[in-house]
């Protein structure tokens, strides 16, 4: 299977997730924000880090960069897009996913484990995955999902949640959510489900010797459902 | 301007120093060759108090690539890898402005480990504060921590070790300290010295503007009530753009066209150049008009002294100059020949096509003024006499609480979780251990990393604590299960034109260099902070240590949580219950004085290899060093951090309880033991001549102290974690 990560100037997680995909048996190649093109590939993954700063809107810049027309056109067309963290923010700036990511409920950025319950039901991401409580990383200081009431009863209706963050037991509650976060939203899909921005980072997560290995079951659940 | 000897004091320049000019140039300055004087004849560029003390420092070994010299040390890790660090101290700016001083003073310390062509793998940073008390405690804190995470977090790279101290000689003057280790080839390290006639010289980063105007000299002096309007001269910090510039400049270092590299830090363009020319023996030609810069009108005294962030000046081969162009177009950076190297050995500076300065390179380097300070010895003072009737009164449960619960030993999540220090992937040991350990990226080494300070001994014996802090930053990277290497140094201080001050940094110094070459550790890089003083009251001395160590395989490395119950808790090195200078006599007792614990470098270099020597063994669940609150208190942390209870025997000889357990004598660790190794690890210890005492076993969640006095580990963690969240927020 062949993704692409696509490197905004700032992207500080292209690294990382290049080595996670690679690991866990994809063909990847790095694609650079001024492209107008995209080579051809399986699934595209916008990655965290802090896209020309943030200093406006996180991910605000990014999203208008030349490579976006070309990531619409193969999003539209049913391609696969991740996008982690400030990836997460940039697909809500381009109008690829609903909703916004507000600065955290206590205003500080957070570096921490959490928990998340992910949504397995039929969807390339999840669906089959080992565990369906994960133990992955957060890193951000925007990371408080917000929509509308409207836009939040549709992505329910539409089981389009993605993640929740959670304790160990998958119990979903105000005292696991460590930013805020509308419904302890972690991760939303689109519509069709081929498109999913959460905050976590699966990719620091992949091996016991790290904080944590459920990352891995990620990636290998994915490739599996791609296969 | 015309310059005078009175605008020349305004200067921060000795009225000896402007006649030592005049009589060098053989003419009085003009007003941008005084700006230039001042910049790098200020204590903070010159070293000319610390110089001579300097000279004497261990600074070899076989490990070691490069000294102090450059912009950063460089050790060897083997296989061709090499790491290079620095600290340096960014105190004065802080204090002024939190945020951006402590933000611009890690972006600065990144900067001089790229420069050497290293991509920055961890960073670390030490903090000291004014008593919890005091009104402007919280918020500096609270600024400062925002600045250090909002700038490596941006640059993404790992925050994975700390320390913060709060006392109240730091009322006035706060210390924001912070280190980078950077990761580099052998092969491909970059040096600022310039060579070759004729070669351009590059400005690359960020337009220089306005900002930062003297922070240099700023540094080099003590504060009074007129603070707020030395805000200009701290700099302003842009960490996107230092992404960009990092990525850049590696992207460049990857080819063959750099001659020479340094990062315009304090006093920017001033002190870069005269730099690289003063290390290649040349002279340098600059054009200011080429220089870009953010703000109109900008003078040639404002260019040279301005302190903007986020720049390098380069040395390319002659020709390499579009190769070059084109890498920094593709970032969007500034990319601007204004000058060449020279045979002269002046500094020339040309603005709207007129000469505006020239001065010898070595009237400002070599010839810059180097003082022997005067100073006084500080007497080890004599033991308290403590009455036994007070220990009666105490309930050691409840001190044990009351020791966890002490802003300088509760737990400091509320500040590493700001930031982040897993992005890159390889963090293998997080903040809130003994030392930070980072993966040598797709290979099975790390290293290991920490950063001490011990302000309190080195106040009561400046001698004794230099060398405990060596040892204590030893002990850390040993824990972790690495071979330390060597140490780069901050070395904060007072006021070196006082006596006292001078004494307590050259005798904090000498304890420094003793335990250096006693434990071969030697000094790879540093950086001397005087004057913290504000209206005449200056910081206790606090010299900080930064230590690196190599770990050979990252499965070995251990943590300081306990891991399983039954396990048994042992005690490596002589316990003698020393309690002077402890956090026991100074927030228990309430007893200020007497000697710090003593430190013996022979027990602690034999104790420290054979834990060493334990863990290469696999003898050992966990390992902790004991420093401040003594064993319990070591003993306490390695049971919260496990979510594991402890139940420690009743003594056996006639010390005191209290100081067994609270003194806090040097040299020692704790190791818990899986009792089918406990005859190996015992044989391994006797036979390297090691005192160890079993004292304990972990057990589910209880805390039984001699059988009487019964916690359960929920106290301790209460005690331990909540102070910082509730100062903070609450």
């Amino acid at each position: 299977m062949k993704s692409s990560v696509i490197i905004f100037p700032g992207s500080n997680c292209d690294r990382d997730i290049d080595v996670a995909l690679r690991k866990f048996g994809f063909k990847n190649q790095m694609v650079w924000h001024n492209e107008t093109k995209m080579p051809k590939s399986d699934l595209i993954v916008l990655p965290g880090g802090f896209s020309y700063g943030d200093y406006l809107r996180c991910g605000c810049i990014a999203s208008k960069s030349k490579i976006i027309k070309s990531i619409i056109d193969y999003a539209s067309s049913g391609g696969l897009i991740i996008g982690i963290c400030n990836g997460f923010q940039i697909l809500l700036e381009t109008g690829l996913l609903t909703g916004a990511l507000l600065t955290n409920k206590y205003l500080k950025f957070i570096c921490k484990n959490v928990f998340v319950k992910v949504n397995n039901s039929e969807n390339k991401y999840f669906k089959n995955i080992k565990k369906n409580v994960l133990e992955l990383h957060i890193a951000h200081n925007d990371g408080n999902y917000f929509c509308t009431d409207n836009e939040l009863k549709s992505l329910e209706d539409n089981n389009q949640v993605a993640a929740s963050y959670c304790n160990n037991n998958g119990e979903i509650d105000e005292e696991n959510n460590p930013n805020g976060s509308i419904k302890n939203i972690a991760g939303i899909f689109n519509k069709k489900k081929n498109i999913v921005g959460m905050m976590p980072h699966p990719e620091r997560v992949i091996e016991k010797n790290l904080s944590s290995k459920d990352g891995s079951y990620f990636f290998e659940n994915l490739l599996n459902n791609m296969n | 301007m015309e310059v005078n000897e009175h605008i020349a004091i305004e200067h921060g320049l000795k009225k000896e120093e402007y006649n030592k000019i005049c009589d060098l140039l053989k003419r009085a300055p003009n007003f941008t060759e005084l700006g230039i004087f001042s910049a790098m004849w200020n204590e903070h560029c010159s070293y000319k108090s610390s110089r001579i003390h300097l000279k004497k420092l261990n600074t070899k070994g076989k490990k070691v690539i490069q000294g102090p010299g450059e912009n950063a040390g460089v050790i060897d890790i083997e296989d061709g890898d090499a790491i290079v660090f620095k600290i340096e101290s960014h105190n004065h700016p802080s204090f002024i402005e939190p945020y951006q001083g402590a933000a611009t003073g890690v972006g600065g310390i990144m900067r001089d480990v790229f420069t050497m062509g290293a991509r920055p793998i961890a960073n670390l940073n030490s903090i000291h504060f004014g008593s919890p008390q005091h009104p402007n405690t919280k918020n500096l804190l609270r600024g400062v921590v925002r600045g250090i995470g909002g700038y490596g977090n941006c640059m993404g790279i790992p925050t994975v070790g700390g320390q913060t101290c709060f006392d109240e000689s730091y009322n006035g003057n706060i210390l924001v300290n912070a280190m980078t280790l950077g990761l580099v080839k052998k092969n491909k390290i970059f040096y600022s010295k310039a060579a070759g006639i004729d070669n351009p010289v590059i400005y690359v980063g960020s337009k220089t503007g306005r900002d930062g105007i003297h922070g240099a000299s700023m540094a080099s002096a003590i504060f009074d009530d007129k603070i707020e309007e030395k805000k200009p001269t701290v700099q302003v910090g842009d960490p996107f753009t230092e992404k960009l510039l990092l990525e850049a400049c590696l992207e460049l270092m990857a080819g063959n066209s750099i001659i020479s590299i340094q990062d315009m830090g304090a006093a920017g363009l001033t002190s870069s150049s005269i730099e690289m020319a003063s290390k290649g023996n040349l002279g340098i030609e600059l054009n200011l008009d080429k220089v870009p810069c953010r703000e109109e009108k900008m003078t040639p005294y404002e260019i040279m002294l301005s302190e903007s962030q986020e720049r390098m000046l380069i040395v390319l081969k002659r020709g390499k100059e579009d190769e070059a162009k084109k890498i920094f177009d593709k970032w969007n950076l500034d990319f601007a020949v204004i000058g060449k190297t020279t045979n002269t050995k002046k500094i020339e500076l040309f603005f709207k096509k007129n000469k505006i300065a020239e001065i010898s390179i070595n009237i400002l380097a070599e010839n810059a003024p180097v003082y022997d300070r005067k100073w006084k010895k500080t007497k080890l003072p004599q033991k308290i006499k403590i009455n036994k009737d007070v220990y009666k009164k105490l309930k050691i449960t409840e001190v044990l609480k009351k020791v966890l619960s002490l802003p300088n030993i509760s737990n400091k999540q509320w500040i590493w979780e700001q930031y982040d220090h897993t992005v890159m992937g390889d963090t293998i040991q997080k903040p809130g251990s003994d030392a930070g350990v980072v993966r040598i990226h797709e290979t099975n080494k790390a290293v290991a990393t920490s950063v001490d300070s011990s302000a309190t001994y080195c106040y009561a014996h400046p001698t004794t604590g230099g060398k405990q802090i060596v040892c204590e930053s030893w002990r850390n990277l040993i824990t972790s299960g690495s071979k330390p290497i060597a140490i780069t140094n901050c070395l904060n201080f007072g006021n070196p034109e006082k006596e006292k001050n001078m004494g307590e940094f050259v005798e904090c110094l000498e304890g420094i260099n003793e335990a250096s070459k006693f434990l071969d550790y030697p000094i790879v890089s540093g950086n001397v902070s005087f004057y913290n003083e504000t209206k005449d009251k200056g910081i206790k001395p606090t010299p900080t240590i930064g230590g690196v160590g190599l770990i050979k395989d990252y499965k070995k490395v251990i943590s300081m949580n306990f891991k399983k119950i039954n396990n048994l808790i042992i005690v490596v090195g002589k316990t003698e219950g020393h309690v002077d200078q402890s956090v026991f006599a100074r927030d228990i007792l309430n007893e200020k004085k007497g000697p710090p614990p003593e430190v013996n470098l022979f027990n602690e270099k034999n104790n420290g290899e054979t834990v060493l020597k334990l863990i290469d063994n696999d003898l050992l669940e966990s390992t902790h060093d004991v420093s401040l609150g003594g064993i319990i208190t070591a003993v306490a942390k390695m049971a919260i951090n496990g979510q594991k209870g402890f139940e420690l025997k009743k003594l056996k000889g006639l010390m005191n309880k209290f100081e067994y357990y609270f003194g806090e004598d040097q040299g020692r660790y704790i190791i818990e033991i899986d009792p089918k190794n406990l005859s190996k690890a015992q044989n391994l210890l006797k036979d390297n001549s090691v005192h160890f005492d079993e004292i304990g076993t972990v057990v589910e969640n209880e805390i039984a102290i001699d059988k009487e006095s019964i916690l359960h580990i929920d106290d301790l963690i209460e005690s331990n974690t909540n102070w910082l969240e509730n100062y903070m927020e609450k």
